[in-house]
């Protein structure tokens, strides 16, 4: 981006007046859309997204390349911005991201690394992958309630299921509802 | 008139222990700014006598005997799970007041009287699922009443299950009740207002609500007779919807070592006021004077002391980073001593008024960068306080506070997340 010498509402003309005082840098971008700028040069190395506080970045649902002079036919029927959070995020006071280690969930989906979003506003079900309190540590698990038995299951053979005893006290922390898996590139 | 004030139990406490379960149990506090004093106990040691305030120093035997564990605040994480708690919480009533990071009041006119503590109940499990954060609930016919109902939840003095509601109380289940309670529990009545009250002869809630109104005008203050009223059941104290903007901003912190080098001192001048502008820009405000003040440890008799602060008065009212940093650090260098051990510096940003009532200047200097401001902010509120800064702030930061038992930042910076198998 170069700087222009021509301010767009009059103001100062190059080289008159006092010397600035100070070094500015002026950096030219609509307001609005200084986030998803920052969304945009922000987005490798680390792992970047939606949080469920704030919305920082939404993807237009038509989105087609703007020819400098024609208006495009299509402007008129963009009618929403999709919006991640509202995907993903249902609840989002109860809903926190956790980070997935190790290799017991790797039948369903879940990677050495993912991101796991944890609604806490959730009943949890038989059959729902869970996280839960075991021992004091915290574990994602698929439940499973069947003939009023609870256990806890890992979704690779190479681990045992957690078994619940009587007077056993399981704490399921919150609901596990989607893994977000990002392809390096 | 109803109201419901909720306070989250041990809340950094209850905080810590939403993303390590282990500590469940565990006797544990959590420390202030400098590692120095305990400013959240959990039940486990309240249980053993360890008083609010304490430095942790003076404890530390009695936490070896009992393996109590001692966190530095996270505060990063108390401020996203409050403001988790209180989204909930203002699902609850059109009316909310947002007192205190882990508490905060509710209006509950419109709701059925016989619904309420079932409505309680409703509130302490819901927060507790969602936010992970057990709460008490207390509810009254004025504020200053359900500060109390709310202690006596606590307390299990009256109501049940962590919610009291004084409305089905009778007036003489009530005098028995505020006899038991000794008058410091009050809303506003501190300690040097204990001891005055004390020479009177009121030392219970029941004395100071049945005492002569005037008579407490006239020999403590308009605001405590105020809070006869209030214990008498009649309404003073409205909601305060939004936080009146602050007068003043300060930002003031120990070093986490002494400092002598002028340099290190700019840099923490500049961290501090980079910190005050943000406050500042987020409430709309402008600010007319800086002031800047050093001073070393007043504690340390062996050494020499020093403190002094200057105010700089501006010409054209500002919330720009970068002017209001120039300001403190010309105030800084013209009260920099060379030869002192510091230990503190602080700044404040005085005479605010909003961003809209702007007087304009003869000489005006540099314009201000809103947009420029706005850009740091953002980044700042997204990646983290610091991402973006003067290079006056210093990269190193040796003075900076000790924070060594701190927690991640598991709700906020994406690389801190907690890690499940």
């Amino acid at each position: 981006m170069s700087e222009s010498t021509k301010s767009p509402c009059g103001g100062p003309r190059p080289g008159a007046g006092r010397p600035p005082s100070e070094p500015t840098k002026v950096i030219r971008l609509p307001v609005r859309l200084v986030p998803a700028v920052q969304a945009l040069a922000a987005a490798p190395p680390g792992t970047r997204m939606p949080h469920p506080h704030a919305t920082h970045l939404s993807l237009p649902m038509f989105g087609h390349k703007v020819r400098a002079g024609f208006p495009s036919p299509a402007d008129d029927y963009v009618e929403a911005w999709l919006d991640l959070n509202e995907h993903l995020v249902e609840n989002k006071d109860a809903t926190f991201f956790v980070r997935a280690t190790g290799d017991s969930m790797t039948g369903a989906g879940i990677q050495e690394g993912n991101l796991l979003v944890v609604d806490r506003a959730l009943e949890a079900r038989h059959r729902d992958i869970v996280i839960a309190v075991v021992d004091g540590e915290m574990t994602v698990k698929r439940l499973d309630k069947r003939r009023g038995r609870i256990r806890l299951l890992a979704e690779n053979p190479a681990y045992e299921p957690i078994e619940f005893q009587d007077g056993q006290e399981l704490t399921i922390w919150g609901v596990v509802t989607s893994v977000i898996q990002r392809f390096k590139r | 008139m109803t109201f419901a004030l909720v306070d989250g139990n041990n809340f950094y406490v209850s905080c810590e222990r939403v993303f390590n379960p282990s500590l469940e149990g565990r006797p544990m506090v959590v420390l202030s700014n400098n590692d120095g004093c305990v400013v959240a106990r959990s039940a486990e040691v309240k249980a053993l006598g360890v008083k609010m305030g304490v430095p942790w120093f003076q404890i530390k035997d009695l936490a070896a005997r009992h393996n109590i564990l001692a966190l530095s605040s996270n505060y990063t994480l108390y401020a996203d799970m409050s403001n988790r708690m209180m989204g909930v919480l203002g699902s609850y009533s059109p009316e909310q007041e947002i007192y205190s990071i882990d508490e905060c009041f509710l209006g509950l006119d419109g709701f059925a009287a016989d619904s309420l503590v079932e409505m309680g109940q409703r509130i302490r499990r819901q927060v507790r699922q969602w936010v992970g954060i057990p709460v008490c609930v207390g509810i009254a016919a004025t504020k200053t009443l359900t500060k109390l109902a709310n202690h006596c939840a606590k307390k299990n003095l009256a109501g049940a299950d962590g919610v009291c509601d004084f409305g089905p109380l009778s007036a003489d289940e009530l005098t028995a009740l505020f006899d038991r309670i000794a008058v410091n529990e009050v809303w506003g009545v501190g300690r040097r207002l204990t001891e005055k009250l004390a020479g009177m002869g009121i030392t219970t809630v029941r004395a100071l609500r049945d005492a002569d109104p005037a008579l407490i005008r006239r020999e403590a203050s308009v605001v405590l007779e105020r809070t006869v009223r209030e214990l008498r059941g009649v309404s003073c104290l409205a909601l305060e919807d939004v936080a009146p903007n602050k007068q003043q901003i300060m930002s003031s912190r120990s070093f986490g070592e002494y400092v002598t080098a002028l340099a290190d001192l700019e840099q923490a001048v500049s961290t501090y006021i980079a910190r005050a502008a943000a406050k500042l820009r987020r409430q709309r405000s402008l600010a007319n004077a800086v002031q800047v003040y050093i001073r070393t440890n007043p504690f340390s008799e062996r050494q020499p002391q020093y403190q002094r602060g200057i105010t700089v008065p501006l010409t054209q009212a500002t919330s720009d980073t970068m002017r209001l940093t120039r300001a403190a650090l010309w105030g800084l260098k013209r009260i920099y001593r060379p030869g002192f051990a510091y230990q503190k510096a602080g700044v404040m940003l005085m005479d605010l008024h909003s961003e809209d009532q702007v007087q304009g200047v003869l000489f005006a200097a540099a314009p201000a960068r809103p947009a420029l401001m706005d850009v740091i902010d953002r980044a700042n509120a997204r990646w983290g306080g610091g991402t973006v800064k003067l290079a006056a702030e210093g990269v190193k930061k040796p003075w900076q506070m000790k924070r060594e038992r701190v927690t991640p930042s598991y709700t906020t910076r994406w690389d801190e997340l907690p890690r499940v198998s």
